[in-house]
């Protein structure tokens, strides 16, 4: 417990940050939904003959001008992009902080296990990823609430769902790289999450890219396609569990084992 | 029982050299000095028997438990002050000292307050505004506070200025004398003779010589100082030689009958024959023949 608290400690102004950041957006965007919703009808027309591009960003598969289409392609950017970068700095930063600052002397030469450190440190990764979507899901639905759009079925909450499980697969495999690196990897990490994003967009494109949707976790995270379909893509979030454990595996195997660098 | 006991005790990092078949033996009690230049393998060994760097072969026991199946045990045991002391750099002082206490499940607040008193250490100032020397202070509390049965302490003192080394140095004998093992390394040789039972000396990851600092300073090898010359004929098992404004001196290892029939020889006005302190003895195992 006092790791997970130290980490939690040490994260806080990063998560009030990125928790503030998000909400607002996203608070905002909700907001002015209103005063675009009549664009809103008249752009999804043109949307939906747009191809390729609306294909991409799943535009073809939603009304423009309802609530929760304008949710699920506007709104999803912010939460999927946003959350993503948040649970990849995290998972980035928790193992290969500690070598590139040297405080992993200092942590390392107490008496706590090694198993101790990951499972603490990933604890705390998973409690600010909590609070995190807590304070988006309270926002989102106090300002959907204010315009008078809460919407009646569980998509919603089907939206919400899948961008946590995508946070802790991105935060789980960036762990796991974490293990390996003993010089940051901030870049590394921000990098990873960009990657899934453009391959989901890819994997829109075309038929042949389809199978990229296994790899990414916005291939099951896609905001127009729970929308439409009221559900989650179960193969892809099974996959999405796979590379988690596979990341959160990673993280104890190789670090219960490492040299610290000095 | 031994503090610490190693058995061909290797690390390597690929073809770079850590250390090689380290035999070393630490006695529970002792105040021993682990002496050597940078890179002699210092601090691999230390890293390894802390468990932060896994040895390539070989034993090693802290406390007859070891180091890579009872880590937790022996980490339990031990206060550890690195080289360098880096801590969270948002934290203040105060917060890292009960973090240290934290980890060990302790409350050292007594024994921490008396220390930040003793080392005129500000608590409230954060980590990121301590200078090095107060840093390493931030250290010695933290590897002290809980009164380990082992401390081992890495060049505790550089960084250090010299009220502060005695102090250090004070508070470590009280902890010696309450029954802790001091286990330093170090190349400040002063202050390993003053302070130090016993000592090792560790020359390219290979322990040279291990032995109490009072027998390492009466070796076979005498510092010979000479007035009258200005060179020094050559001379067989002279090392060392040092050449100042009016004298000439050498440490000699050689047959003393043969010294005498040499020096007999020469113009010399003085002569002084005295035991090397342990920078010499260093030197003599360091230093190919000049």
């Amino acid at each position: 417990m006092t790791l997970i608290k130290h980490e939690l400690k040490k994260g806080r102004n990063a998560l009030i940050l990125w928790t503030l950041i998000i909400s607002f957006l996203l608070g905002i965007c909700i907001l002015i939904y209103p005063e675009m919703e009549h664009q809103m009808k008249y752009l999804s027309g043109m949307f939906a003959d747009m191809g390729g591009f609306s294909a991409a960003f799943g535009m073809d598969k939603i009304n423009f001008g309802e609530f929760m289409g304008f949710f699920g392609v506007e709104c999803s950017n912010i939460l999927g992009l946003g959350g993503a970068f948040f649970a990849a700095l995290l998972g980035i930063s928790a193992l290969a902080s500690e070598e590139k600052e040297k405080t992993a002397e200092f942590l390392l030469t107490h008496p706590v296990s090694r198993t101790k450190v990951v499972l603490q440190k990933f604890c705390a990764i998973l409690i600010q990823i909590a609070i995190l979507n807590a304070v988006i899901i309270v926002v989102t639905l106090l300002s959907a609430s204010a315009i008078g759009e809460l919407p009646k079925d569980n998509t919603l909450a089907l939206l919400f769902a899948a961008y946590l499980i995508l946070q802790i697969e991105i935060a789980a495999v960036c762990f796991g790289v974490s293990a390996f690196l003993s010089r940051g990897g901030m870049g590394s990490g921000l990098s990873l999450a960009a990657l899934f994003y453009f391959l989901n967009i890819i994997a829109n494109l075309t038929n042949e890219a389809k199978f990229l949707k296994y790899i990414t976790p916005f291939g099951y995270a896609e905001g127009a396609n729970i929308i439409a379909e009221k559900q989650i893509e179960l193969t892809y979030v099974s996959v999405g569990i796979l590379f988690t454990i596979l990341g959160i595996a990673a993280a104890f195997l190789k670090y219960r084992q490492k040299d610290i660098a000095s | 029982m031994n503090a610490i006991q190693t058995e061909a005790l290797t690390k390597s990092y690929g073809k770079a050299r850590g250390i090689t078949k380290l035999n070393l033996r630490v006695e529970e009690g002792d105040f021993f000095g682990f002496i050597g230049p940078n890179g002699a393998g210092k601090s691999t060994t230390i890293r390894t028997l802390l468990g932060l760097i896994s040895p390539t072969s070989g034993t090693a026991e802290i406390f007859g438990q070891n180091i890579l199946t009872q880590k937790t045990q022996i980490l339990n045991a031990t206060g550890y002050m690195p080289s360098e002391a880096f801590f969270y750099p948002n934290m203040n002082v105060g917060e890292v000292v009960q973090l240290s206490a934290r980890l060990r499940k302790m409350d050292c607040s007594k024994e921490a307050a008396a220390l930040c008193e003793r080392l005129k250490l500000n608590t409230k100032k954060k980590i990121r505004q301590l200078s090095l020397g107060n840093r390493k202070k931030v250290s010695i509390i933290c590897a002290l506070q809980h009164k380990p049965r082992l401390c081992i302490l890495d060049e505790p003192t550089s960084g250090l200025d010299p009220l502060m080394q005695r102090e250090f140095y004070s508070i470590l004998k009280e902890y010696n004398s309450s029954g802790s093992t001091i286990f330093l390394s170090s190349h400040v040789l002063s202050e390993v003779q003053e302070y130090c039972r016993h000592a090792a000396i560790i020359r390219d990851g290979r322990i040279l010589v291990s032995d109490s600092t009072k027998n390492l300073g009466h070796t076979e090898t005498k510092r010979i100082t000479l007035k009258g010359i200005a060179s020094l004929p050559p001379l067989d098992h002279a090392k060392n030689i040092q050449n100042t404004d009016d004298a000439i001196s050498f440490l000699y290892d050689g047959n003393p009958k043969e010294l005498l029939l040499y020096l007999s020889s020469l113009p010399i006005t003085d002569l002084t024959i005295t035991e090397p302190d342990l920078e010499e003895i260093f030197i003599h195992y360091y230093q190919e023949e000049v």
